[in-house]
C-alpha cells in the first residue's frame, strides 16, 4: 500500500496537459516564424542529397505524439490524450499539441530536472541546495526567461543558497578548495560547449588551445567564495550545517600556473584569448558573464542549440555536444549557424527553439531504417544525417514519470511538487555511482544494464502499475464495459502509444487464455508491455 | 534468439499448453537446470583478474616508489618486503606478500584529467568521439564468457562502480555494478511464482521480438539480451557468491570490516564460481590536500589489509597462480608537493602494482629518477599492462575487435606484455 500512496501523491507529474486551461497566447507564438523551420528542412534535405540517402517515412501520429511528449515534458502521453489526438482531425493538431505542452507544468518540471542534473548532478554535492537550484530554474522555465539572462544569473549570483537559488551552481563546483578549477572546466563545457579541462596541465593535444587559456578562464572564478554557516543543534548541542552562501572578495591579481617544464607562467582574465576589461569594479564573474552574453561569435547560443538538437534527436551536430571546436567539426555547420542566429534573433527564446525543432520534417520521421538510409547510423559511429529518427533510451526520470502516467487513471489529485521531487530523487539514488574524485563526477547504472532490467521486472514501480487496484489505469481499463480486444488495445495505447497489430492481438489473446484468470492475464500483459524494449525506448 | 533454454520440465509442461492453442514461437525459459556439479573442477581451471581501482588517482610516489632524500619525498619511509623491492611503511601487510606481487614503476600515460585518464587506463585507448572502447573487463567477458557455460551471473562484476562501459562490445558485457554489502536490489520477484513469470515473459516476447524485427538498429536486441541475463541471475544459486556475510567470520575479519575489505572478499567468492573479471573500487585518492595524513590514517591501512588478505587467501587456496591482481587508478600524482600539502594530477611517471596469475613476483619493473619526475628506463602504457594480464589469463594477443563502424582494433591496443613479469 505504501507504494500506491507514493504513486497517488506523485500524480502531479502526470498533469493531463491537454486538458489544461485554454492556453494563453504567449510571446513566442506571436513571433513564431515558419521560415526558420523551412530553412531547417531545406538544409537537412540538402545533406540527404549530398550523402545519397532517402529519408524514412513520417512516423504515424501517435508515435510522434509519444516522442514529442517524452522529449518535451519528460513522460509518455496519458491515455486520454492519446485517444483525443487520434480523434482530432485538425491539420494543426501537431503544433497545438506542442503549444499546449509548452504552456503546461510538465514542461517546467522536465526542464528543471534536466538542468538541475546538468548543473549540480543527480547526487547533490555537500552544502548545496537542490531545492534552491530547482526553484530558480522553475521560475526561469515557467516565465520562459531568455537563456542568456538565465546564464548571466547563474554565473553572477551571490547570496544565500535558498534565497537566491542560482548560487547553487557555483557552490556545487566549489566543494573543494581547488581554486576554481572545477568551476572553470564545467562552465566552459556546459554553457560554451567547449572543453578546456585538458589544458589545465598542458596545451591541448588536438587543437591549438594553449594551457594559458584554461587559466585565463580560471581567473574569472578566483574571486568567488563560499561561506558555510553552522549552527548548534538544540537537541544534541552539536554543531551542524546551517546554510551556505556565495560571495565575492576583492581578488584582483593574475593567476599563476606551472608549465610542464616547471616554469611558472601568469594568466590574466581573457575570454577565448580576447582581452576583457576587468579593472572596472565589477566582480570577476560579472566580467565573464558580460563577455559571454556580448560575444559577437554567439558561442553560448551555439552551444545551447547544439545541446537542444542533441536532446531531441539523440545526436547533436558534434559528438559529444559539449566538445565543440576546430578539432571536432560539426556535422551540419550551416544548419548549426542558422539555428544559432535564429536563437539569438529570438532573444534566446527556449520555447521557440523547442517549437522549431519539433516542427521540423526530420523530427517527424519514423525511427525505422529503410534500405536507402542504412548507412545513417550514428550508433555505429557514422555522422548523423537525420534521415530517420534515432531511438534513445529513456532517462531514469523519464521512466519514473512515465510509469506514474501509466499507473494512474486520469483525474488524480495534485500533490506537493517538492515532495514528489524528493521521492523521485530517493528512487534515483539506487542508480547513481560516483568515481571517488573531487569533481563529483558520477555515473549511472540506469544505462540499459542488468540492474535496470531487475528494477523493471521486480521493482516497486512496475509492481504498483500492474496491481489493478481501484484508481489505477489498469483497473479502469479492465473493469470497463468493453470487449477484450478493445481492452488490449487500450493497454497498448497507454503503455506504448500505438495500437496492437493483428498479429500482436492474436498472439496476446492466445497467451491470455492460458492464464485462466482474466485479471491476472491483463496484469501480465501490462507487465509485459511496460517491460518491453518498445516501452523504454523513445522511438 | 530465444531468452530461455529448452531443457526443463516446467517449461515443457508449459509449452504443451501453449502449443495446444498456438503455433507461434514461444520463448523458452529455464529455471531449475543450473549446473552446480563441477564447481570444484571449475575452480581449479579458471583464470581471473581482480582490478583494484583507486579512483581519483593514487599518489604512487608515497606507495610503491618512494623517494627518500628528495625534495619530493614527502613524509613516508620505505620498508623492506618479502620481495626484492621496497614499498611504503604504511603498507606493512602487503610488504609480507610482496614475494608474490610486483610493481611497475615506469607508467607514462599522458592523460591527467579524471575522465580521460579513467577511460584510457580501463580501455588502453584514448577517448575518441566516434567510438566507445570497451573497458578491459568487458574484453575479458567477451572473450571468456562463451567458454564458461556454467556461469549464470555476469562475467564482469564491478563492486562499487566506476568501471566504465562495454562500448562497442554491447550491453551484455557491461560491468554488473553491485555494492559491497552483497545485497542485489530487485533480484527477488517476491510473490511472483515461476509459472507466472513464464507467462509474463511469453507475452513480453511478443512485444519485444516485434520491436526487434522492426529494423531500428541494435539497441532493441541488446535490451532482450540483458533481460535474458537478468532472468538467469534471478534464479541462479551462484548469487550466493555475493553474500560475503556467509563467509567464515575469521576470514571476513582478515579482509577488514569495511566496504573495500568486503569487496575484496566478494571478489574471491566470485572467482570461485567462475567470474573472470572483478573490479573493486576504492575511491578517495584525489588528494590535492593533506595527502600524508589522509594516506597514513585512512587510505593505506584499508588498502593494505584488503590486498594482503586477498593475496594470502588466494595463495592458501592454491588459486593465486590463476588470479592476476592489478592495483591502479587513472594516473599518479605530482612528485612536487603543493602548498596545501597535497599532490596534483600527474600521468607522466607513476607506478602500479601487479601480481599473481603466474606472473613474476617480488620485483620492481622500470625506474624513475631520484625526484620521481622522469623515467629512466623503458616506460609502459595501459595497453602493455592489459597485454600482460591477457598473457597471464591465456587470452590470445592476436584478437582483433571490430567497432560497429568496421574499424579493426587490436586487443589491449596492440600493447606488449611486460617482459620482466612474464619470462
Amino acid at each position: 500500500m505504501r507504494a500506491l500512496s507514493l504513486i497517488l501523491s506523485l500524480a502531479v507529474l502526470q498533469t493531463a496537459t491537454l486538458s489544461v486551461r485554454a492556453a494563453e497566447t504567449s510571446d513566442y507564438r506571436l513571433k513564431y516564424d515558419t521560415a526558420v523551420v523551412e530553412k531547417i528542412d531545406t538544409l537537412i534535405r540538402q545533406s540527404w542529397e549530398d550523402n545519397e540517402v532517402s529519408p524514412s517515412q513520417a512516423a504515424d501520429d501517435i508515435t510522434w505524439l509519444r516522442r514529442v511528449y517524452l522529449d518535451t515534458v519528460g513522460h509518455i502521453p496519458p491515455l486520454n490524450v492519446v485517444e483525443e489526438f487520434v480523434k482530432n482531425k485538425d491539420a494543426n493538431k501537431y503544433q497545438q499539441a506542442v503549444d499546449t505542452m509548452l504552456d503546461g507544468d510538465s514542461y517546467v518540471n522536465n526542464w528543471t530536472t534536466i538542468w538541475t542534473n546538468l548543473l549540480i548532478g543527480r547526487q547533490t554535492p555537500d552544502r548545496t541546495s537542490r531545492e534552491g537550484m530547482q526553484k530558480f530554474l522553475r521560475e526561469a522555465f515557467a516565465k520562459d526567461r531568455p537563456w542568456d539572462d538565465v546564464v548571466y544569473d547563474i554565473l553572477t549570483a551571490e547570496g544565500h543558497f535558498e534565497e537566491n537559488g542560482a548560487v547553487n551552481y557555483l557552490l556545487s563546483q566549489m566543494t573543494m578548495r581547488d581554486e576554481g578549477v572545477q568551476a572553470t572546466a564545467k562552465t566552459t563545457r556546459l554553457f560554451l560547449g567547449t572543453q578546456v579541462q585538458c589544458t589545465q596541465c598542458h596545451n591541448h593535444p588536438f587543437n591549438d588551445w594553449q594551457q594559458s587559456q584554461f587559466w585565463e578562464f580560471n581567473s574569472f572564478f578566483r574571486a568567488a567564495r563560499r561561506i558555510d554557516h553552522d549552527k548548534i543543534d538544540p537537541n544534541t548541542g552539536q554543531e551542524v550545517d546551517d546554510y551556505s552562501e556565495l560571495t565575492t572578495n576583492d581578488f584582483s591579481g593574475p593567476v599563476f600556473f606551472e608549465k610542464r617544464s616547471g616554469l611558472m607562467q601568469v594568466a590574466y582574465p581573457k575570454y577565448f584569448g580576447k582581452d576583457v576589461e576587468f579593472d572596472n569594479g565589477k566582480s570577476r564573474q560579472k566580467v565573464l558573464a558580460d563577455a559571454i552574453v556580448s560575444d559577437d561569435n554567439h558561442q553560448m547560443a551555439r552551444a545551447m542549440v547544439n545541446r537542444m538538437w542533441g536532446h531531441f534527436f539523440g545526436y547533436g551536430f558534434t559528438r559529444p555536444v559539449d566538445d565543440m571546436g576546430p578539432h571536432n567539426p560539426a556535422s551540419h555547420p550551416i544548419l548549426l549557424e542558422h539555428l544559432t542566429e535564429s536563437f539569438v534573433a529570438s532573444d534566446y527564446n527556449m520555447k521557440m527553439l523547442v517549437r522549431w525543432i519539433t516542427s521540423s520534417e526530420a523530427y517527424r520521421l519514423s525511427s525505422e531504417f529503410n534500405p536507402k538510409n542504412e548507412m545513417d547510423n550514428p550508433a555505429a559511429g557514422e555522422m548523423p544525417l537525420f534521415s530517420h529518427m534515432y531511438i534513445k533510451s529513456m532517462e531514469a526520470e523519464q521512466l519514473f514519470d512515465s510509469l506514474m502516467v501509466a499507473s494512474n487513471a486520469s483525474g488524480m489529485n495534485r500533490a506537493n511538487y517538492a515532495q514528489a521531487m524528493r521521492q523521485r530523487n530517493e528512487w534515483l539514488q539506487q542508480f547513481v555511482t560516483t568515481f571517488g574524485t573531487d569533481e563529483n563526477d558520477e555515473a549511472t547504472t540506469f544505462n540499459g544494464s542488468i540492474p535496470q532490467a531487475l528494477m523493471m521486472m521486480n521493482g516497486e514501480l512496475v509492481d504498483t502499475a500492474v496491481k489493478c487496484d481501484p484508481g489505477t489505469l489498469l483497473h479502469q481499463v479492465v473493469t470497463a464495459d468493453e470487449k477484450d480486444s478493445k481492452k488490449v488495445q487500450l493497454l497498448y495505447l497507454a503503455a506504448l502509444g500505438r495500437n496492437p497489430s493483428g498479429r500482436d492481438l492474436a498472439a496476446v489473446k492466445k497467451l491470455m487464455q492460458i492464464s485462466g484468470n482474466p485479471i491476472m492475464a491483463y496484469q501480465d500483459l501490462y507487465w509485459a508491455l511496460l517491460n518491453s524494449n518498445e516501452f523504454i525506448f523513445v522511438r | 534468439m530465444s531468452i530461455i533454454q529448452p531443457e526443463n520440465m516446467d517449461r515443457r509442461h508449459f509449452m504443451r499448453h501453449v502449443a495446444a492453442s498456438s503455433a507461434m514461437t514461444i520463448p523458452a525459459f529455464h529455471f531449475l537446470n543450473h549446473l552446480n556439479a563441477n564447481a570444484a573442477e571449475v575452480r581449479k581451471n579458471q583464470k581471473a583478474c581482480v582490478l583494484v581501482w583507486l579512483g581519483g588517482g593514487p599518489p604512487t610516489i608515497d606507495m610503491w616508489d618512494l623517494k627518500p632524500g628528495s625534495k619530493n619525498g614527502g613524509e613516508f619511509k620505505p620498508i623492506s618486503t618479502a620481495g626484492d623491492l621496497q614499498i611504503s611503511e604504511h603498507m606493512p601487510k602487503i610488504a609480507k606478500q610482496m614475494d608474490s606481487l610486483s610493481v611497475v614503476r615506469s607508467m607514462s600515460t599522458r592523460e591527467a584529467d579524471h575522465t580521460r585518464g579513467r577511460y584510457y587506463m580501463h580501455t588502453a585507448y584514448v577517448p575518441n568521439p566516434t567510438v566507445i572502447h570497451p573497458s578491459f573487463g568487458s574484453v575479458v567477458s567477451h572473450t571468456l564468457a562463451p567458454q564458461r557455460k556454467s556461469l549464470e551471473i555476469p562475467s564482469f562484476v564491478s563492486i562499487g562502480g566506476g568501471a566504465g562501459s562495454a562500448g562497442f562490445l554491447g550491453m551484455t558485457h557491461a560491468p554488473f555494478v553491485v555494492d559491497s554489502n552483497g545485497q542485489i536490489r530487485n533480484v527477488d520477484s517476491d510473490g511472483t511464482d515461476k509459472r507466472r513469470l513464464e507467462q509474463r515473459l511469453a507475452m513480453w516476447d511478443v512485444v519485444e521480438s516485434g520491436f526487434i524485427n522492426s529494423d531500428r538498429g541494435d539497441l532493441p536486441q541488446a535490451h532482450k539480451d540483458v533481460y535474458r541475463k537478468a532472468v538467469n541471475l534471478m534464479t541462479s544459486s551462484q548469487m550466493e557468491a555475493f553474500k560475503v556475510a556467509k563467509e567464515d567470520p575469521k576470514i571476513q575479519e582478515a579482509y577488514g570490516n569495511n566496504n573495500f575489505g568486503r569487496g575484496m572478499l566478494m571478489a574471491r567468492r566470485l572467482i570461485e564460481v567462475g567470474v573472470p573479471f572483478i573490479e573493486v573500487n576504492l575511491g578517495g585518492w584525489d588528494l590535492h590536500n593533506d595527502v600524508f595524513n589522509t594516506l597514513s590514517n585512512q587510505r593505506l591501512p584499508t588498502l593494505d589489509q584488503g590486498i594482503a588478505a586477498l593475496t594470502q587467501d588466494l595463495k592458501s587456496r592454491g588459486m593465486l597462480d590463476d588470479v592476476v591482481i592489478v592495483c591502479m587508478g587513472e594516473f599518479g600524482r605530482t612528485p612536487r608537493i603543493n602548498q596545501n600539502v597535497g599532490r596534483d594530477h600527474w600521468a607522466s611517471s607513476w607506478s602500479l602494482m601487479i601480481g599473481g596469475g603466474g606472473l613474476n613476483g617480488g620485483i620492481a619493473v622500470g625506474q624513475t629518477d631520484k625526484d620521481g619526475v622522469g623515467i629512466e628506463s623503458q616506460s609502459y602504457l595501459p595497453g602493455d599492462v592489459w597485454a600482460t594480464v591477457s598473457k597471464a589469463m591465456g587470452i590470445p594477443l592476436n584478437i582483433v575487435h571490430t567497432s560497429k563502424r568496421g574499424r579493426p582494433m587490436k586487443i589491449a591496443n596492440g600493447g606488449t606484455p611486460i617482459e620482466e613479469l612474464i619470462s
